[in-house]
């Protein structure tokens, strides 16, 4: 396989994961208008509490498959878990208070996460196991993708396919599309502005915690710290993509990573992180409502 | 009591809730290595028994913060006594005597301070000012300004990498250093404001986050120029004259220069909130479509908060690089961005007593209280979202400036419109 | 002519909120602009304050004395500058600050002192400061506002609040006065004491006065022109007792009162 092929499958895997996290940055973001700085630590908690348990699991002598899928779910429902209950501790009591105050509080959230795991487990890495299995048949394709690549494109298209659905067409997506574009109209018209909110937050965690573990047994290790950068380059692929728009932040993801890939396998890896810093900067300056977002007036 | 007894039933089920939630991370700890797992079964009770007391303290507190409930016996007393103590401190520091005395017995105080202890504590208590500092830099931004910045620490770097780097090809001294770091900090400033003028406010905190990363990656990387994670050895000290100074006598020498910068920026920073400049500022921070509507240029305004605040992160970091002889990027990370805030926010946004207090205690508490070092930041985190839920205006909250406008000067006022009256009328 | 706005058009995305709108106003004048909800009042209001930037259309403004000028897509600092000042629908005082300090903020415009000036108190700065608080003081002891100049805005009682914006807008020295719904939410004491207020600034400061208003008998006693916005369009235009009787008018308010 040529190198090329190589740095834009890369580019994709990224693009993937981005996208799982932009995600709940974005469906956040469209709801109570708050940068969610600690939506990267669900990311990293939903990793770490899938390391821990598929390390018990494999302790227990579980097969592959049973670790795969049952570390997964339950790492998935506990990072929900923690995502519901930091916007009911941190951003709904100060729902109506200053913007600042809410962002000072997503600081302190995820300083505050970030913290609590490096205590009670631990700041060095750890080795992430292999808990995707070998998928033979892929050898079978005419690039080499991983399994772990694989994985990640399966799922990440299967979480997209399923938050549309569920957006478009269910009760709680509508519910949440009339939150979005007016929160006190949406409550006379009998909306609990409250679920929706706590759903969002369900929905975004359980989707970053996806991301968190598929991404870890790609790269096969993990820390503490994983959740700052990869939710800081997230919140710039939605940025890019148009805060508030799901398409938008799927395309801003891949646009992002693909960059990132290609500027580090061509230009230099050194300045890897750079790239997305540069990008965020630039389209801030060019096109700030982003690629697919629509320019908003503020309401005087 | 029905009703207690159901609040103590929701924390009870918060409790079990916290309980579950940290299960994993708090209880597991699985060796990969030798296969084993640690059940570490009693930091499940500190969890049950943790969330269990601040979930009555916290719903308690909300209660009282929404006036669901008020205090009653002997909260109520107590409560009662120390608002009107807090009361009583604050007309006894509003009186321009009371002041005068307070701020020269601190000022006394903080002279005799490095020959009345050891080079340990001065080394610390320098610490501990140059957060002072840093402090109100950043304050000017966010406690006047309102916009959120969460990439102080990179001006701190720029001051101190300007000095290392000045210094190591150029050869310049440190005294030249400290007006050309100061001055290059606030220009990068007003450099990533420029981007974000047009925008709304939380994109500045992300702008200024990818900026301060921006610049620590390139101070990492470009080996040839920076030394890369390595960093800068042997700067050289500040100098007084030529004099040969020895270590103890350098220390106390920087400890004068710290202090003298902090007398600096408290002194600027006060005549800057009580201007023109000041009040538009604050009025920017507090309804910024207004502010325009009142004739204020938000750019300006938003520009010179950036430019001014950042100058103060250069100014001590010169300092910093002079008085450590070693910098590396390590010293600048995100994190140290987020000290700096905790300390402007715990103290109290916009109030100088409030960020003084702030950034000494921060600093100075986790010194002293080793054990809780490892917390300090977990603590930090948490302080952060208390009080932006409960205390948004910090522990001293900032009060504008009454005009104190004698009868006599009304009295001319009201005559003074008279006459324009009649003017008018002519 | 202080103002004179000719097909002014504004759209959001698909929508057109104000659509080919001409209105003016003369010198002195008091003109009131009314309208069912979403007629798009507050919108050709933030057109003309600099708030939005017009999509078609033109808007010249001027002081009495002098030449009107193009206002159209400036900043809002600008066209305050310029001589336009406004009041908001809903109050947007500065709640920390105090009163005075509010009104001092209007006075902003006028002012010079910069940041040297600030840090070093010179003479020139510390004159200017000095100015600028008795002048803010004379405008609140005009507004009655004096007695609470060092109180925070946010204690003020409501009504209050509604004529300190009035305070603030006055010290910009504007030539036309804009007031988003300045009556809203006040009883009918107070609405009687901002008719009089009203009125005098216009006699008193040599102002023009343009006001969005819901409160009817207000607008019919207080305003000597009267245009009718319904749909982003304008319907009618004229005196009072006219506009009225217009029955295109009361065809757009169907249901409401009209002759209250």
């Amino acid at each position: 396989m040529n190198y090329f092929t190589e740095v834009v499958l890369s580019g994709l895997t990224r693009g993937s994961i981005y996208a799982l996290i932009a995600l709940g940055y974005t469906m956040v973001y469209g709801i109570i208008e708050l940068i969610n700085f600690a939506h990267g630590e669900i990311y990293m908690i939903g990793a770490f509490t899938a390391l821990i348990l598929a390390s018990v699991l494999t302790i227990f002598g579980f097969n592959t498959i049973a670790i795969l899928f049952l570390a997964s779910i339950i790492a998935i429902v506990y990072s929900a878990m923690y995502g519901y209950t930091m916007e009911k501790v941190a951003y709904k009591p100060i729902r109506n208070s200053q913007r600042l105050s809410a962002l000072i509080s997503a600081i302190g959230m995820s300083m505050f996460l970030q913290n609590y795991v490096r205590i009670a487990q631990t700041s060095d890495f750890l080795p992430f196991p292999r808990i995707i299995p070998r998928f033979p048949w892929l050898s079978a394709l005419p690039i080499s993708m991983s399994s772990a690549q694989f994985m990640i494109f399966a799922s990440t298209a299967v979480v997209m396919v399923l938050l549309t659905f569920l957006i478009k067409f269910t009760k709680i997506g509508k519910s949440m599309r009339a939150a979005s574009q007016d929160k006190v109209m949406a409550k006379l018209l009998g909306v609990n502005v409250n679920k929706v909110i706590s759903v969002t937050f369900i929905i975004g965690s359980a989707t970053a915690a996806l991301g968190g573990i598929l991404i870890s047994s790609y790269t096969g290790q993990i820390n503490f710290y994983i959740g700052f950068l990869a939710g800081i380059k997230a919140f710039v692929a939605a940025v890019l993509g148009g805060i508030g728009s799901i398409p938008g932040a799927v395309l801003g993801s891949f646009v992002l990573g693909l960059t990132e890939s290609l500027g580090a396998g061509y230009i230099s890896s050194d300045y890897e992180d750079v790239f997305a810093f540069i990008i965020l900067a630039v389209i801030l300056i060019v096109k700030p409502a982003g690629i697919l977002g629509k320019g908003q007036i503020e309401k005087v | 009591m029905t009703q207690r007894l159901h609040e103590l039933r929701r924390s009870l089920l918060v409790s079990l809730w916290f309980m579950l939630l940290t299960f994993p991370i708090m209880v597991i700890r699985v060796n990969t290595i030798t296969g084993t797992i640690r059940w570490r079964w009693s930091n499940l009770a500190l969890i049950g028994i943790g969330s269990f007391v601040i979930s009555v303290v916290w719903r308690y507190a909300m209660q009282r913060k929404t006036g669901e409930v008020r205090a009653t016996g002997v909260f109520a007393q107590v409560g009662a006594r120390v608002g009107a103590g807090a009361e009583k401190v604050r007309t006894v520091l509003d009186s321009p005597k009371v002041r005068v005395r307070l701020v020269s017995g601190l000022l006394a105080a903080a002279v005799a301070y490095p020959f009345l202890t050891s080079m340990y504590h001065t080394n610390i208590m320098i610490t501990a000012l140059t957060y002072v500092v840093l402090g109100l830099g950043l304050n000017i931004i966010i406690g006047l300004g309102g916009m959120l910045h969460i990439g102080y620490a990179a001006f701190y770097a720029i001051g101190a990498y300007s000095y290392a780097l000045l210094n190591m090809y150029f050869g310049i001294n440190f005294w030249l250093a400290l007006p050309i770091g100061a001055a290059l900090a606030g220009l990068f400033s007003l450099l990533i404001g420029l981007p974000t003028l047009r925008l709304r406010g939380d994109y500045l905190a992300i702008v200024t986050l990818a900026f301060a990363e921006i610049t620590r990656l390139v101070l990492q990387n470009w080996q040839q120029v920076t030394g890369g994670a390595a960093g800068i050895p042997n700067i050289p000290r500040p100098q007084l004259f030529g004099m040969t100074m020895r270590l103890h006598q350098t220390t106390t020498f920087v400890y004068f220069i710290m202090l003298a910068v902090v007398i600096l920026t408290i002194f600027v920073v006060h005549r800057l909130e009580n201007s023109r400049i000041g009040r538009q500022w604050v009025a920017m921070k507090e309804d910024y479509i207004a502010c325009q509507a009142m004739g204020v240029s938000i750019a300006k305004a938003k520009l010179t908060a950036l430019g001014i605040g950042a100058v103060w992160g250069g100014l001590v970091g010169v300092i910093f690089a002079a008085r450590t002889t070693f910098i590396n990027p390590a010293s600048f990370t995100v994190w140290e961005s987020v000290i700096i805030l905790s300390t402007v926010v715990l103290g109290g946004m916009g109030s100088i007593p409030g960020v003084f207090v702030g950034a000494l205690v921060l600093m100075l508490l986790p010194e002293y209280l080793r054990p809780f070092a490892q917390y300090r930041m977990l603590i930090f985190g948490a302080l952060l979202v208390t009080m932006m839920v409960f205390r948004p205006g910090g522990f001293i909250k900032k009060r504008r400036k009454a005009y104190t406008i004698t009868e006599a000067e009304k009295q001319s006022v009201i005559e003074a419109g008279a006459e324009a009256d009649e003017d008018t009328e002519e | 002519m202080v103002l004179d706005v000719q097909k002014l058009t504004m759209d959001f995305g698909g929508l057109r909120a104000v659509d080919h709108v001409d209105l003016h106003i003369q010198h002195g004048e008091i003109v009131a602009l009314i309208g069912p909800n979403g007629a798009g009042k507050t919108t050709f209001f933030n057109c003309v304050t600099g708030m939005y930037k017009p999509t078609g259309g033109e808007i010249k403004a001027g002081r009495p004395e002098a030449e009107i000028q193009s206002i159209k897509g400036l900043k809002p600092h600008i066209i305050t500058k310029h001589g336009l000042a406004r009041t908001f629908q809903n109050i947007r005082l500065f709640p920390e600050m105090t009163v005075l300090e509010n009104v001092m903020i209007g006075r902003d415009c006028r002012l010079k002192s910069g940041i040297i000036g600030a840090i070093f108190r010179d003479p020139r700065t510390r004159a200017e400061e000095a100015q600028v608080v008795k002048d803010s003081l004379l405008i609140l002891d005009k507004i009655g506002l004096a007695q609470w100049a060092n109180e925070a805005a946010m204690n003020l009682p409501y009504g209050a609040q509604r004529r300190l914006e009035i305070a603030r807008a006055l010290a910009t020295e504007p030539f036309l006065l804009l007031l988003d719904e300045p009556a809203a939410g006040m009883n009918p004491h107070e609405t009687r004491q901002l008719v009089e207020l009203i009125r005098r600034l216009r006699d008193e400061e040599n102002l023009s006065i343009f006001l969005i208003e819901h409160d009817m008998s207000l607008v019919m006693n207080l305003s000597e022109r009267i245009y009718v916005m319904d749909y982003g369009k304008l319907i009618a235009s004229g005196k009072p007792e006219e506009v009225k009787k217009d029955p295109v008018v009361i065809k757009a308010y169907l249901g409401e009162d009209v002759s209250a």
